[in-house]
């Protein structure tokens, strides 16, 4: 069965003066799934996730998300038609609860503090911070405060969420828990794109993996594939291990 | 979400009881000259919090509002007569379209940075009106002398009237920062004040939610202003455009409390005795002397408590239960 597209990116280009952060970069997810994007640092994962998101406006190319062209819209109107994302620092509002960080967050489909409120308790019990809903977000742990970010993306409701390097720098626990959590969010119908160094969990949860290198996507297939894929060694690790296997 | 408490409702019935008798216990007037300014002052900083306490937009130029106030309904009453309490609804109408066509270009400015486009604008918009011949230039404006009463926002013998009238713009302001900081609006503001790029991932318009604070801000400020003029019933720019005004609303703010409802009313009740009395006893020698005391209490104050005087009170409340 094939399923409706959810995201579409094409010819996709950004380039910083005479650097090409990305390059032409095509790639679609269909609706439902889990894809990641991989690959040495600078190869222009977070940049692309920016150019998505509205954060930067790319210098040609076009996104579309479920069908609508998104490519020049503001970050907040793309966040209001259903596309979440997080950041490679984590980005909370330190001075409000934990609680009141997810309310602000719900408040985008609720006018009234309490409906918000509630959505926002309904969406931290799904996340598992329901305990910690009175902590300070500058309190919490980097672990609690990385799924303190998702759960305020969670809250805006959407339909793709797009999480960069919510699994850096986790214990193998923290890990094991952002990882179900991923897989908890999919169930429920949401598409998901992944920044992800930490290829334990790349491989694991994503049904696609997507490469980039130096701003180019230098590859893409299922996670098996990909790396075993002469390019993507050799993107990661050098020429010469390549020729020495 | 913040409950009101029991004790937060009593204390706050009796501190508006206290100052409702205030004036009919004492008669000295300059005692009464000092609760109108702090009245003044604390609505001011009230103004002040909404956009830089909770919106992060650190103002140093709402006396540029102030002022707008005060010309607006000055110049309108004294060309066209027309009442000075229409003068003051359109006052805050015209100081919340400059804010709003000062704010916009200044959509991307942050913490230091909006500070020196505010000054600049306070100091820019003083200029102008220091040579605007149709204002009255470095002259100022004199108003007219109306007869006493209410309807005419003027009142020639005694300072009871602007007393109550003052206090209820301070109540008024209060209510303002009250409704936002307990809704949406006031939510999106602390979003925005933490970080640009967390307020537009969870969907907000950044550049119109700032220049809604900017524009209530603006509005309530000018309101002050207005109610100056009508008060000293003389306004020049050297009066009410000054920038150690804006100055002393941030000052008045920041050791209150930032981003705290009540946090300039307290700031205000500590800060404007000591500007007056320092002045009055001292004279002109103790000029400056308000100042030095102002620059040890905000030292002390971002050094032990950034949260103001206000934040030591929730935290002794918080170690006492």
């Amino acid at each position: 069965m094939k399923k409706a597209l959810c995201l579409e990116v094409s010819g996709v280009t950004k380039h910083f003066g005479g650097l090409y952060a990305n390059d032409h970069i095509d790639f679609s997810v269909e609706e439902g799934e889990i894809v990641s994007i991989i690959g040495p640092n600078g190869a222009g994962k977070s940049t692309l996730f920016n150019c998505i998101s509205g954060f930067y406006p790319p210098n040609s190319g076009k996104v579309f998300f479920l069908g609508k062209e998104i490519t020049h819209r503001r970050a907040d109107t793309i966040c209001k038609m259903g596309v979440a994302r997080t950041f490679q620092v984590v980005q909370i509002i330190g001075d409000m609860t934990v609680l009141e960080n997810v309310m602000t967050g719900a408040l985008l489909r609720y006018t009234k503090i309490g409906h918000a409120t509630k959505k926002a308790e309904e969406v931290l019990a799904f996340t598992g911070l329901a305990e910690k809903k009175d902590f300070l977000g500058a309190a919490l742990t980097i672990a609690d405060k990385k799924r303190l970010e998702v759960s305020m993306a969670l809250a805006t409701q959407p339909r793709l969420l797009m999480l960069d390097e919510s699994m850096a720098g986790l214990t193998r626990v923290e890990l094991r828990g952002m990882m179900d959590l991923i897989r908890k969010i999919r169930e429920k119908g949401i598409t998901l794109i992944i920044v992800e160094h930490v290829m334990e969990a790349v491989m694991e949860i994503s049904d696609r993996v997507i490469v980039l290198n130096s701003g180019k996507k230098i590859m893409e297939g299922p996670p098996k594939e990909v790396v075993r894929h002469p390019d993507v060694i050799q993107a990661y690790l050098g020429e010469r291990y390549v020729v020495s296997q | 979400m913040r409950n009101i408490s029991l004790k937060q409702i009593l204390s706050g019935v009796i501190a508006f009881v206290l100052v409702m008798i205030f004036p009919l216990v004492i008669k000295n007037t300059f005692a009464q000259h000092v609760m109108i300014l702090f009245f003044m002052f604390g609505m001011m900083g009230v103004a002040w919090n909404i956009m830089g306490g909770y919106a992060g937009m650190f103002s140093f130029g709402q006396v540029a509002f102030f002022g707008i106030g005060a010309y607006t309904s000055s110049f309108l009453l004294i060309t066209y007569h027309v009442n000075p309490w229409i003068g003051l609804v359109v006052g805050g109408l015209v100081a919340a379209l400059v804010g709003a066509a000062i704010g916009y270009p200044c959509s991307n400015l942050r913490g230091h940075y909006f500070a020196i486009a505010s000054i600049a604008f306070g100091e820019i918009v003083r200029t102008h009106f220091n040579n605007w011949k149709l204002i009255g230039a470095a002259e100022g404006l004199s108003l007219p002398m109306l007869s006493e009463g209410f309807k005419n926002f003027m009142f020639h013998s005694s300072k009871l009237p602007y007393y109550y009238i003052m206090f209820a713009f301070l109540l008024i302001s209060l209510l303002v920062c009250y409704l936002i900081s307990t809704s949406k609006m006031g939510y999106y503001f602390r979003a925005i004040k933490e970080s640009h790029d967390v307020a537009k991932v969870l969907g907000i318009n950044v550049v119109w939610y700032r220049l809604v604070a900017i524009m209530i801000s603006a509005f309530l400020t000018a309101m002050a202003g207005t109610f100056y003029a009508q008060y000293v019933l003389y306004i020049d720019p050297e009066s009410v455009m000054l920038l150690p005004i804006s100055v002393q609303v941030v000052l008045i703010s920041m050791l209150g409390g930032a981003g705290s409802v009540m946090g300039p009313v307290i700031g205000a009740v500590i800060l404007i005795p000591i500007s007056e009395f320092t002045r009055v006893w001292l004279g002109h020698k103790g000029t400056g002397v308000d100042m030095l005391i102002y620059g040890f209490l905000i030292t002390l104050i971002s050094v032990y408590q950034p949260k103001g005087v206000w934040g030591l009170f929730m935290n002794l409340g918080k170690r006492t239960k």
